[in-house]
């Protein structure tokens, strides 16, 4: 079935935290670099997308997690998997494997999980694509305001390299999260359509999720929210949101926001709360759901989830909680 | 759930969002920053002063411009370099970059290298069928792409449209080719039909104006939802010189063209005439030469001309900023207030004063009206601590201009009043609050913050300063009649003071709620010690901006009782877990902790010998290279700003902000430096020294001191020492002889200029100077202990660090302050000032709390070994206590007094 059928007809949900999870297997410098990269010249640990291609057993096991606790959309592995981004471990050649890797890891824990459950319905793949190291609309160097540490252009290659393994590893939709710096996304819009524009098939529908970092309402690059969702709705996106950054209770004024100016479906996977002083996540499953199941309440959402320090606890009381409760409706778009 | 309705408006955005709806009016597009339009912007750009070139930028802005036209058109510069560094530029300027960029070009890939750098929804200027259908789509969809809006411009493959036809005939074709084979939302669309110059004498160019107006009328009926620009200033191009007729010209073809339906233009912001203030002879003037009336034989426009001649044609002053000083005095005082204008505030109070019945009302009146608007602004997030200050300043200098007359007013009153017995609250006069810094504690910078943000909510503030004994306070308390107390202090003994006056208030059976705060206490102090001690009182208060709610939850008598009991309720559960948690940590016993030392193999360690022992006195260090080690992170927290530097100065939210205060800061720098205000005193010294267990002694010439260190006591992870400071000095028993270091630094000369300030009610300069001093003592220090790792001690004689690595500590050796955590006993700096000397050399004073005056000193003791490192003692047990009162021959209890804090 469509997913824009589907949206219409319940709230999705969408999976929880992959570093978390990962963070449980107390991995070693060597789980991290397999027997494949056990020579490479710089220390890897931490590159968590890189466990697609070192420890693919481990990835499919955190999603077929989420799925059977209720995720319909499962996130790729790749919030980092950016030449740009692969930077910082000497691994920009391999971009464009990560992705076909990690495509493949969570298509693999779908078809497993719908072996074990033929009747659960469609589950999606959302190719990941995270806001990159380096931002089109801030200077790094505080003397040098004009300056940039990297170009729109580049940015869309890489974005176009991320995309193209992304699709090849076979993810239904794709997905621009995190966003903290508006100009990053539009590159990353730009490279979709330049992607599907070359390759002369239909586009694949494309989630858009923004970051509020703090009290003020506004991006890390200053914009508003209304101001964020004008900049990015040439996309004509499936969907647009917010993630990360805050924990439910203080998102839920953007998310109001949103779900009054948007003509697509929206979205909202907070964090497990504000983290503690131990930069630690303890908001508990049955809290997050409840901030959830009030947003649906409300008519705020249509896709909900988990982002930093949820886990496939969070994200089963999150689908508890929606399950029977009404999707938001569209609005009615006029034309004059 | 009812379906919600969204319009198909023009929605534009830079940082914010810009949405032009039906009832939108006229949108202004500044026109400024535009080389081929303005020759200075154009100079400023040829001679890369963009800082410059910003401010043109930042005028039109200011001047109202909704949306702001870049253009670097120009044959003399690489226009793809010039509107990439401009732009990218802007975008760092939150209060420019606010507003959507129409980026402005005749070459597509200049267009191109704006889009690339902008993150908001933006406008294209402009594209269109000059070059052919298929040149025209390939541009549109690449504009489609970025999301950017576009001008189409009433131009085809025959040249630019001139009559009415034409105008209608392309853009109406270009309407369809956007909308159906470019998938273009309508409402992206805004035509340009061409504005040209009229009254040129040439017959043919007497009905340009009339001709646009009707196009536009058209393009609005009949291509739904698009919208129509254009450059309103060519149409008195010919006027060019003269700047009040073609400011007329201008406000008359607008009034004609936004009625027909323009909906924006471009503009020069800062100077638009009001059509209805025109001298009614020139308007009907150039109503004749735009709408082409009475125009046989160009004599409209040759009337024009003759009445351009009586006009002087001097250049009209800039206005932008003046044009409040024309609102009534109410708005004007509230404009001052706002933006911290000092400039009028006497004559406007005097003109209040005069205006009102009596001064008190001016008070009552327009200042506490603009001084609720700042405080409103500020609890929302859109004012900022350095300019609520400045606020202050104004509003006090307002008041010290009525204060005599106030005062006059209430002698009489007091001939006819008998003295009652209420508070200030309830008598219905603004509510007194009294602020302290407590005994034996000089540090007042946060509560001087806190005393201007009050003061600007219209509390009256009873300032006792600092060093104030309990006593001293509770009695002015009493007499003054105040609503509510409010404590502050820096150092840890401050803390134990606070717990005293608590007590006291109790006893005395007092009932004004007690506030307690700075940078020591904590609400878990508060909650654990200091409010079980006067019950249902005591309000802990983070910062500044939290004293304004607190203070008026509790004098609202509606909210206080409620407020109080939820405070109770929350200190009571927090002592609750507090008190609970207290076993779980584990703790060796004190001769464990002190087998736990750590591990230095001291005999693969030389002792790098001092150039000199005994001690080294600075007279005056120079200030200008102080400046240099400046730390600026903890001066933007003073202001509580908070964020890295230098980052914070772009931060999109507080960047503008605390840019000024930088700026500010760095002048008053200047001054201080250039006029020689303050002074660098300070002293070093550095003597054999080896340890015995946690203990370290010193000889200074034949004379033997000894040092008692604390040791931490929690049980560690294994392998992990439990650190002591005389860890890192050798033993007695190794056979080396090693050294220890000691410094004390301070700034003097600060107090003539802090009266100064108070009296001229400048409250901004004053905090600022004391912030600074603060950072210069500190700067001092690090500077000090740069030139003793290099030459004095010179155990680093190659150190090659930056100021940032300073600031993140990366030197080796260490500078631990007695009374800080990895030496928390505040009286082993008796012996630091007594081996240095440090009281008669430099003049700091110790108060009886071991606070040191002036304010802006520091103190330390230097440590040389290469593993010696900063820590926490944390908690210590009794078996501890016993023995380091021992050895320092100090009471028991007064040992316990303090190291409270460590013990708890």
């Amino acid at each position: 079935m469509d997913i824009r059928e589907l949206l219409q007809q319940k709230i999705l949900v969408i999976d929880g935290a992959m570093g978390t999870m990962i963070q449980r297997h107390l991995l070693t410098e060597e789980d991290y670099r397999g027997e494949r990269f056990s020579n490479w010249h710089t220390d890897v640990k931490g590159n968590n997308d890189l466990l697609c291609i070192t420890q693919p057993k481990i990835i499919e096991g955190i999603h077929l997690q989420y799925l059977e606790a209720g995720a319909d959309i499962i996130e790729t592995n790749t919030f980092s998997s950016t030449r740009i981004a692969m930077a910082d471990y000497e691994m920009q050649s391999l971009a464009h494997e990560l992705n076909i890797a990690a495509a493949q890891c969570a298509r693999n824990a779908v078809t497993d999980f719908l072996k074990k459950n033929p009747d659960a319905g469609p589950r999606f793949v959302a190719g990941a694509i995270g806001p990159l190291n380096k931002t089109l609309s801030l200077s790094p160097d505080v003397n040098n305001p004009g300056f940039r540490a990297v170009t729109f252009e580049e940015v869309v290659t890489a974005y176009e390299e991320q995309i193209s393994g992304l699709v090849e590893g076979g993810v239904d939709l794709l997905l621009i999260e995190t966003i903290f710096d508006t100009l990053n996304a539009k590159a990353a819009i730009a490279a979709a359509s330049r992607f599907f524009r070359k390759k002369g098939t239909a586009p694949l529908p494309i989630m858009i999720s923004g970051t509020i970092t703090d009290a003020s309402g506004r991006t890390l690059s200053g914009q508003t929210l209304e101001a964020f969702y004008i900049s990015v709705m040439h996309a004509r996106p499936l969907s647009i949101g917010l993630n990360c950054a805050l924990g439910a209770a203080e998102m839920r004024p953007h998310i109001e926001e949103l779900s009054q100016i948007a003509t697509c479906f929206t979205s909202a996977y907070p964090n497990a709360g504000l983290p503690n002083a131990m930069g630690e996540y303890d908001e508990q499953p049955h809290e997050t759901a409840h901030f959830i199941e009030d947003w649906a309440k409300e008519g705020f959402v249509n896709i909900v989830g988990g982002c930093c320090g949820t886990t496939p606890d969070h994200i089963r009381h999150i689908a508890e909680a929606v399950k029977k409760l009404k999707p938001r409706n569209l609005p009615e778009v006029l034309t004059a | 759930m009812s379906t919600i309705q969204i319009h198909p408006y023009l929605r534009l955005s830079g940082l914010e969002p810009l949405v032009i709806r039906p009832e939108t009016n006229f949108v202004n597009i500044g026109e400024r920053t535009n080389v081929t339009g303005s020759k200075k912007f154009a100079r400023l750009i040829r001679d890369n002063q963009l800082e410059e070139a910003l401010s043109v930028a930042r005028q039109q802005v200011e001047s109202g411009a909704q949306i702001l036209d870049v253009n670097m058109d120009d044959a003399m510069l690489d226009g793809v370099a010039a509107m990439t560094q401009f732009i990218n530029l802007l975008q760092s300027e939150p209060d420019i970059a606010r507003i959507p960029i129409m980026i402005d070009s005749s070459k597509f890939e200049i267009i191109q290298a704006g889009l690339e750098c902008i993150q908001g929804k933006c406008i294209v200027n402009s594209i269109s069928l000059k070059e052919g259908e298929e040149k025209f789509l390939e541009q549109a969809h690449i504009c489609r792409d970025f999301g950017a809006a576009v001008v189409v411009m009433a131009f085809d493959e025959q040249g630019q449209a001139d009559t009415l036809q034409r105008k209608v005939d392309i853009c109406t074709r270009a309407y369809h080719i956007l909308t159906q084979q470019a998938g273009f939302p309508p409402e992206d669309i805004i035509f340009d039909p061409n504005i040209f110059a009229i009254a040129t004498g040439i017959e043919e160019h007497n009905n340009y104006a009339v001709d646009f107006i009707e196009a536009t009328k058209i393009i609005k009926q009949t291509l739904p939802l698009a919208k129509v620009s254009g450059g309103v200033s060519n149409v008195s191009f010919s006027f060019r010189g003269n700047e009040p007729v073609r400011e007329a010209i201008h406000a008359v073809f607008l009034y004609h063209a936004i009625h027909a339906g323009m909906d924006m233009g471009i503009v020069n912001a800062g100077q638009l005439a009001v059509f209805d203030e025109i001298e009614p002879e020139l308007k009907r003037l150039c109503e004749d030469v735009i709408l082409n009336r009475n125009n046989d034989n160009n004599q409209a426009t040759e009337a024009l001309i003759r009445y351009a001649e009586t006009v002087k044609t001097e250049g009209k002053v800039q206005v932008k900023d003046e044009a409040w000083r024309n609102e009534p005095i109410q708005k004007r005082l509230a404009h001052a207030l706002i933006n911290g204008i000092t400039e009028y505030i006497e004559v406007d109070t005097e003109e209040a004063r005069q205006a009102y019945p009596t001064p008190l009302e001016v008070i009552e009146g327009p200042l506490m009206e603009g001084m609720g608007i700042v405080g409103d602004l500020f609890g929302a997030g859109k004012m900022f601590l350095p300019q609520v200050v400045k606020s202050a300043r104004v509003m006090k200098k307002s008041v010290a201009v009525l204060t005599p007359y106030i005062e006059a007013e209430k002698e009489q009153k007091k001939l006819q009043q008998q003295v009652g017995d209420t508070s200030a609250a309830e008598s219905g006069a603004a509510a007194k609050i009294l602020l302290a810094t407590v005994k034996g504690d000089v540090h007042d910078i946060g509560k001087n913050i806190v005393g201007v943000v009050l003061g600007c909510n219209g509390y009256d503030i009873i300032d006792m300063g600092v060093m104030v004994p309990a006593e001293k306070i509770l009695e002015t308390a009493l007499r003054e009649k105040v609503d509510i107390i409010g404590l502050s202090g820096l150092i840890t003994p401050s803390l134990d003071e606070m717990v005293h006056i608590a007590k006291e208030m109790k006893r005395r059976g007092m009932k004004q709620p007690l506030l307690i705060g700075g940078a020591t206490t904590s609400r878990m102090h508060t909650a654990v010690k200091i409010a079980p001690e006067y019950p249902g009182k005591v309000v802990h208060v983070l910062d500044a901006s939290r004293s304004v709610t607190v203070a008026g939850s509790l004098l609202s008598k509606e909210q206080q009782s409620q407020f109080l009991g939820g405070i109770e309720k929350e200190y009571t559960e927090l002592k609750f877990s507090f008190d609970n948690k207290k076993t779980v940590k584990e703790y060796l016993s004190y001769p464990d902790a002190l087998q736990n030392k750590v591990n230095i193999d001291w005999n693969n360690y030389h002792p790098v010998q001092p150039a000199f022992t005994g001690t080294k006195v600075i007279e005056s260090y120079d200030l200008n290279e102080l400046r240099s080690y400046i730390d600026w992170k903890p001066f933007f927290i003073a202001w509580e700003l908070h964020g890295s530097f230098p980052e914070i100065l772009s931060d999109a939210v507080v960047g503008k902000e605390a840019s000024k205060l930088y700026k500010d800061a760095n002048e008053m720098l200047d001054n201080i430096i250039a006029e020689q205000w303050l002074t660098a005193k300070g002293v070093v010294g550095f003597w054999k020294a080896s340890s015995d267990g946690d203990d370290v002694q010193v000889t200074d010439n034949s004379e033997t001191h000894h040092l008692s260190f604390l040791r931490q006591q929690i049980k560690k992870a294994p392998g992990q020492p439990n650190l002591s400071l005389a860890d890192f000095i050798a033993p007695t028993t190794s056979g080396y002889s090693d050294y220890i270091g000691a410094f004390a630094v301070t700034i003097h000369g600060i107090e003539p200029h802090i009266k100064k300030m108070e009296a001229s009610h400048d409250d901004y300069s004053k905090i600022m100077l004391q912030a600074l001093a603060d950072r210069l003592a500190e700067a001092f220090a690090e500077a000090l202990h740069h030139h003793t790792r290099t030459t004095w001690w010179g155990y680093q004689p190659n150190e090659q660090l930056s100021n940032q690595d300073l600031i993140q500590e990366k030197y080796l050796g260490i500078r631990p302050a007695p009374g800080y955590p990895a030496c928390p006993d505040h009286t082993e700096k008796h012996k630091l000032f007594s081996l240095l000397r440090a009281t008669e050399s430099t003049g700091i004073q110790l108060t009886e709390n071991l606070a040191m005056y002036p304010a802006s000193s520091v103190c330390g003791w230097y440590i040389a070994h290469p593993k010696s490192q900063y820590f926490g003692v944390g908690k210590i047990q009794r078996d501890q206590l016993e023995s380091y009162s021992a050895r320092k021959s100090m009471a028991l209890e007064e040992a316990e007094r303090w190291l409270r804090p460590n013990l708890e």
